[in-house]
C-alpha cells in the first residue's frame, strides 16, 4: 500500500493538464518506476499523483509528413526496442533503452518519465542528446516543442511549466538521416543498474566513408545533466578516420566532461572511462556507418 | 537404495505452484503492523523521542520507545546452542530497543498500527533527539586508543583477541636464504540477500506467546525470546514455515524478540513485523570485514619456514557471532598449509557499521581471498606453479587437526584440483595466458579451501529425530533441523528410506518446524544438517525398525531376526519371502483388538565429532584492461564432501554458493558514509548482487571419498561452495595482468586504482 | 491521507472475470496477494528490483510491487497459480522448473516462471545470451540461475519442436 494522498486518473491529455493545474502540489505518474519508488522510500510519501498511465493516445512510434520520428512520452522501453520505426532509422534509441533495468521494468518504464525526472543516468538521454531530439510538452495554453538540452534545467528539474505534462518525444530527420550510432552504458553489472557513465556517439561519413562529416557524441553522468561535448564534437568534423582520430577524440572529450566524486564512482575513474567509452563508441559507429579504421 | 539417487525435491511443486506457504502467506490480513525507528545516527545517544505528532497519525496503536521498555532484558542474538557454562555463552549487549545507538540504523522506538501506512507515517512523525559521538567504521582505527568505545566493558573496542603459536615464529625466520612475502588483504561488507527479507509476527494465546518466523533456528529463537522479553522458555512458542532463503542472517535472532515485545505491548493482539530490503542491508547482519596482515618466509625449495597471519575482524555495532567468526579463520591458517613455525592473531573489534553476523562460509571466505591471494602471490615470487606450490605445501592425507580430530583420509585436494584443472583446460590456458600485451587480457587462476562441518568440539552437536508410522505403511518424519531452500527435508527423506527400507514416497517430511511439537534440533547452520540430523535419523530409523520388526514378529511368528524391512515390505529374510506389506502390518497395529500400538520412535543423537570438507575453485576471466572491467569467462567448483545423498540438488547447491562467491569476489561491497556511518548503498539496485548477465556456466563437479564418522558418508556442502570463489578469481586477474588485487570485490574503481598504479593505464 | 479512496476495479485474473473495490493506494500485488491470496506473488524489494512479484499483464512481465491495482483495469492478469491445467497438472515450465531443480527456497520461482512463460509464449527461439539477458529482471541467490536457465531453455526447445541438448 503506497502513501499517497490522493490519486487522480487522467481520461485525456487536456483532462491531465486541468488536474494539474486544479492539484498543484501533485506529482505526474506514468510508469511508476521512479515515483512509486521514491514513495515507498518515503521520499514522496503522502503526495497527491495525477495518473496518466491511462493514456494510450500516447503510447507508440510514429513518422510523420516530413518523416521526423514521433515517440510517445508514455511508450515502454520494450515497445520502443521492438518498434520496426525505431530499428529501421534509429536502432542505437532502441539499444539504449534496452539497458534500461531489467525486462520488466522496461515493460513498464516510459521514454517520458525517464527524461521528464532529469535524472542524467537516464539510458534514454544521451542518446535523445546525441539525436538531437526535440520535446513536445502539452499544458493548459497548448503546444511547444523545444531541443531536449533546453529541455533539462538542472539536476532532477526539467522544463514543465505548471499543468504541462510531455506528451512526445521526436527526432527530426535531418538529425537521423544518414547518422549511424553507438550508445555504451558503462555499469557494475550487466543487468538491473544504473549508468556509472553513459556514452552514446553517432556519425555521418562522407560518400566515400573516408571522412567523418558530422559527429554527435553526448554524455549521462559526465555532468549534473546529460551533455554533449561540444569541443569533441568540433574536432574531428571534416577528419579522415583513422585510429589516432578516435584517440584524438577521446582525449578532446575532457574538456567538457565534469563528472563528480561520489561513493559510487570517482571522478578521475569516470573521466578515464569517458575517454576509453569515446574513442570505441566512435570506432564502433563509425564501423556502422560502413567506414573503415 | 535412494540415497545418492538425484530424486525430485518433495516441495518442488509446491514451490512452483506458489503453494507453499512462506511467513507472510500465513499471517491473517488483520494484524497490527509493526514498523521500526531506526536511528539516523551512527552512534550516541538517544536524548528524547517525542511521539506527539505521530500519535495523532490515524490508525495507530502505540507507540513504544526505547524509554518505555520496563525492564531491561539483555540478550545475545547468535544462532548458537546455549551453554550452560556462563563463560561460554553468547554476549547478551542486545535489548529490544536501545537509546545507546552504537550503528546508523540501531532500533529505537516502533510503532504499532493499524496498517503499514499509518505505521511508516508515525515513525517519519518521531521527533528525535541525539548525543551524537564520532563514528569509527574501521576495525584497526577502533582499536587505537582515541577511538570512540562502543561498549564500556570492552578496551580498545576488542570484543576478543585469541592467538595461537605453534613452534618458534622468531627464531625460525632467521634461517638463511629465507624470502619474505607479505601482504595486507582486505574483504568487504556484504549481506545474504536471501529474496525473502526477515519477517515475523506474533500472537497470544492465553499465557502463551507464537512468533511466527521465517528464521533458520526455531529451537534457539525460542529461548532467545524467552530471554528478550523475560518469560518462561515453554510459553514460547516458535513456528518455521517456508523460508525464502537465510544463509545465516537468519541464523540469529533477528527480531523475534522485538515483535513477541511488541505483540505483548498490546496485550498479545496479532502483530506483524516485516522488514524492508533497506532495513535489511542496514540493520539485519553482514558478513565481517576483514583485514588480514600475512607474512610467509619460504625456503628456496618452495616450502615454508614460518608464517604469520594476523587477522582483525569488523564485529559491527553489536557482537552478535562476535569471535567466532574470526577465529574460525585463524583456526583454518595453520591446518590449509601446515608449518612447524606459525604465530595467529585474531582481533574482533566493535566499529559503527551493520552488525556483522553469521553469513554462508562464517570466515572462510574472507580467509580463503586473503589467504589463497597470499598463496599465490609467495607462488609468484618464487617462480613456482601455482598449483605445485600447493601440492608442495597443502595438508597432507593422513593429517589429523589436534583440536577437531578432523583427518584427511584420502587424497582428496589433489583429486580435486586435478578435476577442475580437466575441466578448464588448466595447464594448456596458463602457458597460453602468460606474459599477454594489449587491452583485453586472458587469464585463469585457482583456489582450495577446507571446511569443517558441524560445530564440534567448539559447542554442543545434537539432533532429535520423531517418525510416526501410518495405516499405509508410510511414515512422518521430523526434525527441529530446517528446511531454508537447500533440500534438506528432500535428503531426510531420503536417508529415512533407506533405513527403514520403504519407498522414498512413502516418507513424509515434516517441513514446518513447531518448537511445541518439533523434536529438539539446533537448525540450519554450520553445514552441520545432513551430517548431523543423518545419526538422527539412521538411529531413530534403527530404533523404528526394531519395532516394527517386534510387531512383525507377532504376526508372523517369524524371529525377528529374520526379517527384514524391504521396499515398504515384511520380508523373511531366510528364503526373501514378502510375509505383509508395511502398510498391513500398521493397520493391524492401530486397529487391532488384541495388541494395538501406535508405532512410533523418537530419539536423540549427540554428535562428538566432526569432518573436513575439501574443495577448489578454477576461474577463467578476460580483463579489459582500460575499461577496467573483468568478464567471468568460465568457473568451475570441485567439492569432496563425501558421499552426495541427492547429486542434482548438491549442484544446485554448489551453484549457489559459486553466485555468491563470484558476488563477493567481483562487484558485491556495502558502503558507508565514512561521517555518519550511513549505509550508503541499502538496497539492490545499488549493492552489486550478480544478476543472470553477470555469470558465465556455472560447473559444479564432485570427487566422492566417503566420510568415514558419517552416518551416509557424507560431510558439508552448504557453505563451502562459496568459499574458493573470490580468490580463483583474483588469481586469474594476477595471472592476466600481473597485477595483484588485494582487496574484494574487484570492482571497477578498485582496479581502476591499482592498474594506474601499476601503469596499466 | 484523511479519506480513503476507493476504485471500482474490472480486471481478469488468471481466467476469471473479477470486480473488485479497491484502495487506490494498493499496488497490483497487494490487490493480488490480500485481495485474492494469489500468494505465489512474492514480496522481496516492493521497488522493481528482485522481480519476486512479477505477473503478466495481458501477456508482458510486470513487477506487480509498482504497478498500482487500479492500473490492471481491463486487464488480463495471470500469476503462477493460472497456469495449471484442468485437472491440476503443472504447465510445461512449471514442470521444467522441477526437472532441472531449479527450485531451492522458492521464494523467486513464481517470479521467474512468470517471465519465463512471456519469453516462451513469443515463440522465438533465443540465443543463450539473450536468454539471459531476458532473465536478467529477477535476483535468485540461491541457483546461481544456472538451472534456472536451463530449464527455460530446455521449454524452449521443447516448444519449438527441437532436439534438448545438454545446455
Amino acid at each position: 500500500m503506497y502513501d499517497m494522498k490522493a490519486l487522480y486518473e487522467a481520461k485525456s491529455v487536456s483532462h491531465a493538464c486541468e488536474l494539474l493545474i486544479e492539484h498543484p502540489q501533485s506529482q505526474v505518474i506514468a510508469g511508476g518506476s521512479d515515483v512509486l519508488v521514491q514513495m515507498r522510500e518515503g521520499k514522496r510519501a503522502g503526495k497527491e499523483l495525477v495518473s496518466i498511465y491511462m493514456l494510450d493516445e500516447l503510447r507508440g512510434v510514429t513518422l510523420d509528413e516530413d518523416q521526423n520520428i514521433r515517440i510517445g512520452s508514455l511508450t515502454s522501453f520494450s515497445h520502443i526496442t521492438h518498434d520496426d520505426i525505431i530499428q529501421k532509422y534509429i536502432p542505437v534509441l532502441g539499444e539504449a533503452v534496452d539497458m534500461v533495468g531489467g525486462p520488466q521494468i522496461r515493460n513498464i518504464g516510459t521514454i517520458g518519465g525517464n527524461t521528464c525526472n532529469g535524472v542524467t543516468s537516464a539510458d534514454s538521454a544521451s542518446t535523445l542528446f546525441a539525436w538531437d531530439a526535440v520535446v513536445e510538452l502539452t499544458g493548459p495554453e497548448g503546444v511547444r516543442r523545444i531541443p531536449i538540452s533546453e529541455f533539462y534545467i538542472k539536476a532532477g528539474k526539467v522544463d514543465l511549466r505548471p499543468g504541462e505534462i510531455q506528451t512526445a518525444i521526436l527526432i527530426p530527420e535531418k538529425a537521423y538521416k544518414g547518422y549511424f550510432g553507438h550508445y555504451t552504458k558503462y555499469a557494475m553489472r550487466n543487468a538491473m543498474d544504473i549508468a556509472t557513465l553513459g556514452c552514446s556517439v553517432n556519425v555521418k561519413l562522407s560518400t566515400d566513408k573516408q571522412t567523418i562529416e558530422d559527429a554527435r557524441i553526448a554524455y549521462g553522468v559526465a555532468g549534473p545533466i546529460p551533455m554533449r561535448t561540444k569541443t569533441a564534437e568540433a574536432f574531428v568534423k571534416g577528419k579522415k578516420i583513422s585510429k589516432e582520430l578516435m584517440k584524438e577524440f577521446g582525449e578532446k572529450v575532457l574538456e567538457d566532461v565534469t563528472p563528480r566524486d561520489s561513493w559510487r564512482a570517482s571522478k578521475a575513474f569516470r573521466c578515464h572511462i569517458g575517454e576509453v567509452m569515446a574513442e570505441r563508441g566512435l570506432e564502433k559507429a563509425v564501423k556502422r556507418a560502413g567506414g573503415e579504421i | 537404495m535412494v540415497v545418492g539417487k538425484s530424486v525430485q525435491r518433495v516441495d518442488a511443486v509446491d514451490k512452483v505452484t506458489g503453494r507453499a506457504k512462506y511467513t507472510d502467506d500465513l499471517c491473517d490480513k488483520q494484524a497490527l503492523i509493526a514498523k521500526i525507528c531506526h536511528s539516523t545516527i551512527g552512534n550516541g545517544k538517544v536524548l528524547s523521542i517525542d511521539t506527539a505528532e505521530a500519535e495523532k497519525v490515524p490508525g495507530v496503536v502505540k507507540i513504544v520507545t526505547c524509554f518505555d521498555i520496563g525492564e531491561k532484558h539483555y540478550f545475545p542474538t547468535a544462532g548458537h546452542p546455549w551453554s550452560t557454562d556462563p563463560n561460554h555463552q553468547d554476549v547478551a549487549d542486545r535489548l529490544v530497543l536501545t537509546d545507546r545507538v552504537r550503528f546508523y540504523g540501531d532500533d529505537i522506538a516502533a510503532v504499532i498500527a493499524e496498517d503499514e501506512v499509518a505505521a511508516a507515517q508515525a515513525v517519519r512523525a518521531l521527533k528525535v533527539t541525539y548525543e551524537e559521538y564520532p563514528v569509527v567504521l574501521d576495525p584497526i582505527e577502533a582499536m587505537k586508543d582515541d577511538a570512540p568505545r562502543l561498549h564500556e566493558e570492552y578496551p580498545n573496542n576488542i570484543l576478543n583477541h585469541t592467538s595461537s603459536r605453534f613452534g618458534n615464529y622468531e627464531e625460525a625466520i632467521k634461517e638463511e636464504g629465507l624470502t619474505k612475502v607479505e601482504g595486507w588483504y582486505d574483504t568487504p561488507t556484504v549481506q545474504h540477500c536471501h529474496i525473502e527479507n526477515f519477517i515475523c509476527y506474533a500472537y497470544q494465546e492465553g499465557e502463551r506467546l507464537t512468533v511466527v518466523a521465517s528464521t533458520q533456528i526455531p529451537h534457539i529463537v525460542r529461548r532467545i525470546v524467552g530471554q528478550a522479553v523475560g518469560m518462561d522458555w515453554g510459553k514460547i512458542r516458535i513456528v518455521k514455515p517456508y523460508i525464502g532463503g537465510g544463509f545465516g542472517n537468519k541464523q540469529d535472532a533477528l527480531y523475534e524478540p522485538l515483535c513477541a515485545f511488541l505483540c505483548k505491548q498490546v496485550g498479545g493482539r496479532l502483530v506483524k513485523l516485516d522488514i524492508s530490503r533497506e532495513e535489511t542491508f542496514m540493520s539485519n547482519r553482514v558478513r565481517h570485514a576483514m583485514k588480514f596482515h600475512l607474512v610467509s618466509y619460504v625456503r628456496k625449495d618452495g616450502t615454508f619456514a614460518a608464517r604469520k597471519f594476523e587477522a582483525y575482524s569488523n564485529q559491527g555495532g553489536y557482537a552478535s557471532h562476535g569471535h567466532s567468526i574470526a577465529a574460525k579463520a585463524m583456526g583454518a591458517f595453520p591446518q590449509l598449509y601446515p608449518c612447524e613455525n606459525v604465530e595467529c592473531d585474531a582481533y574482533t573489534v566493535f566499529t559503527n557499521r551493520t552488525v556483522a553476523g553469521a553469513m554462508r562460509g562464517y570466515g572462510m571466505p574472507q580467509f580463503a581471498f586473503a589467504v589463497e591471494s597470499h598463496t599465490d602471490d609467495v607462488a609468484k615470487v618464487m617462480g613456482i606453479e601455482p598449483i605445485a606450490f600447493r601440492k608442495q605445501n597443502l595438508m597432507p592425507v593422513g593429517y589429523v587437526d589436534p583440536f577437531s580430530k578432523n583427518e584427511l583420509y584420502t587424497d582428496s585436494f589433489n583429486q580435486c584440483m586435478e578435476k577442475g584443472m580437466k575441466y578448464i583446460d588448466y595447464e594448456r590456458k596458463l602457458k597460453e595466458y602468460q606474459n599477454q600485451t594489449g587491452d583485453v587480457r586472458k587469464g585463469i587462476g585457482m583456489s582450495v579451501f577446507w571446511y569443517n562441518t558441524a560445530v564440534w568440539p567448539i559447542s554442543l552437536e545434537t539432533s532429535s529425530c520423531r517418525m510416526v508410522l501410518n495405516q499405509d505403511g508410510s511414515v512422518q518424519i521430523q526434525l527441529g533441523e530446517t528446511e531454508i531452500g537447500q533440500g534438506a527435508d528432500t535428503a531426510y527423506a531420503q536417508m529415512t528410506a533407506d533405513v527403514l527400507g520403504i519407498p522414498f514416497e512413502n516418507v513424509h517430511t515434516i517441513s514446518t518446524q513447531d518448537t511445541d511439537i518439533t523434536p529438539f534440533g539446533t537448525g540450519a547452520y554450520a553445514s552441520r544438517q545432513t551430517y548431523v540430523a543423518g545419526f538422527a535419523i539412521k538411529q531413530t530409523g534403527l530404533l523404528m525398525k526394531a519395532r516394527i520388526l517386534k510387531y512383525a514378529h507377532e504376526l508372523t511368528r517369524m524371529p525377528e531376526y529374520n526379517l527384514d524391512i524391504v521396499d515398504g515390505n515384511i520380508v523373511r529374510t531366510t528364503d526373501g519371502r514378502e510375509l505383509m506389506t508395511l502398510g498391513e502390518l500398521a493397520k493391524e497395529a492401530l486397529y487391532s483388538l488384541e495388541h494395538c500400538e501406535h508405532i512410533t520412535s523418537e530419539s536423540t543423537a549427540q554428535i562428538k565429532s566432526n569432518a573436513y570438507s575439501f574443495g577448489c575453485c578454477f576461474a577463467e576471466v578476460e580483463v579489459d584492461v582500460p575499461m577496467c572491467k573483468i568478464q567471468l569467462v568460465d568457473i568451475v567448483n570441485v567439492h569432496d564432501c563425501g558421499k552426495l545423498i541427492n547429486p542434482s540438488l548438491a549442484e544446485a547447491q554448489v551453484h549457489g554458493g559459486m553466485s555468491m562467491g563470484i558476488g563477493y569476489g567481483m562487484s558485491e561491497t556495502l558502503l558507508y558514509d565514512e561521517k555518519t556511518g550511513k549505509p550508503l548503498n541499502n538496497n539492490l539496485l545499488d549493492y552489486k548482487l550478480s544478476t543472470f548477465m553477470d555469470h558465465p556456466h556455472l560447473e559444479a563437479e564432485f570427487v566422492e571419498n566417503e566420510e568415514p564418522t558419517s552416518a551416509f558418508g557424507t560431510k558439508s556442502l552448504g557453505e563451502p561452495p562459496a568459499c574458493p570463489v573470490a580468490s580463483a578469481i583474483r588469481n586469474a586477474v594476477l595471472q592476466a595482468t600481473g597485477v595483484a588485487v588485494n582487496q574484494a570485490p574487484l570492482r571497477p574503481q578498485v582496479l581502476f586504482e591499482r592498474f594506474k598504479e601499476e601503469g596499466l593505464i | 491521507m484523511s479519506e480513503k479512496q476507493y476504485k471500482l476495479l474490472t480486471c481478469t485474473i488468471n481466467g476469471k472475470k473479477t470486480e473488485t473495490m479497491v484502495d487506490v493506494r494498493a499496488s497490483l500485488t497487494d490487490l493480488l496477494r490480500n485481495d485474492y491470496r494469489l500468494t505465489s506473488v512474492k514480496k522481496g524489494c516492493e521497488v522493481g528490483e528482485c522481480g519476486a512479484c512479477t505477473v503478466l499483464i495481458d501477456g508482458e512481465a510486470y513487477n506487480s510491487c509498482i504497478y498500482l491495482a487500479v492500473w490492471a483495469e481491463g486487464k488480463r492478469i495471470t500469476t503462477t497459480e493460472g497456469l495449471l491445467g484442468p485437472n491440476g497438472e503443472l504447465s510445461d515450465i512449471q514442470q521444467a522448473f522441477v526437472d532441472e531443480a531449479a527450485v531451492q527456497c522458492g521464494f523467486c520461482s513464481p517470479g521467474f516462471i512468470m517471465t519465463a512463460l512471456e519469453i516462451l509464449d513469443s515463440g522465438v527461439e533465443y540465443s543463450d545470451a539473450e536468454l539471459r539477458k531476458l532473465l536478467s529482471g529477477h535476483l535468485c541467490r540461491c541457483t546461481g540461475y544456472e538451472n534456472i536457465f536451463k530449464a527455460v531453455k530446455k521449454t524452449m526447445y521443447k516448444r519449438l519442436g527441437k532436439e534438448w541438448k545438454d545446455c
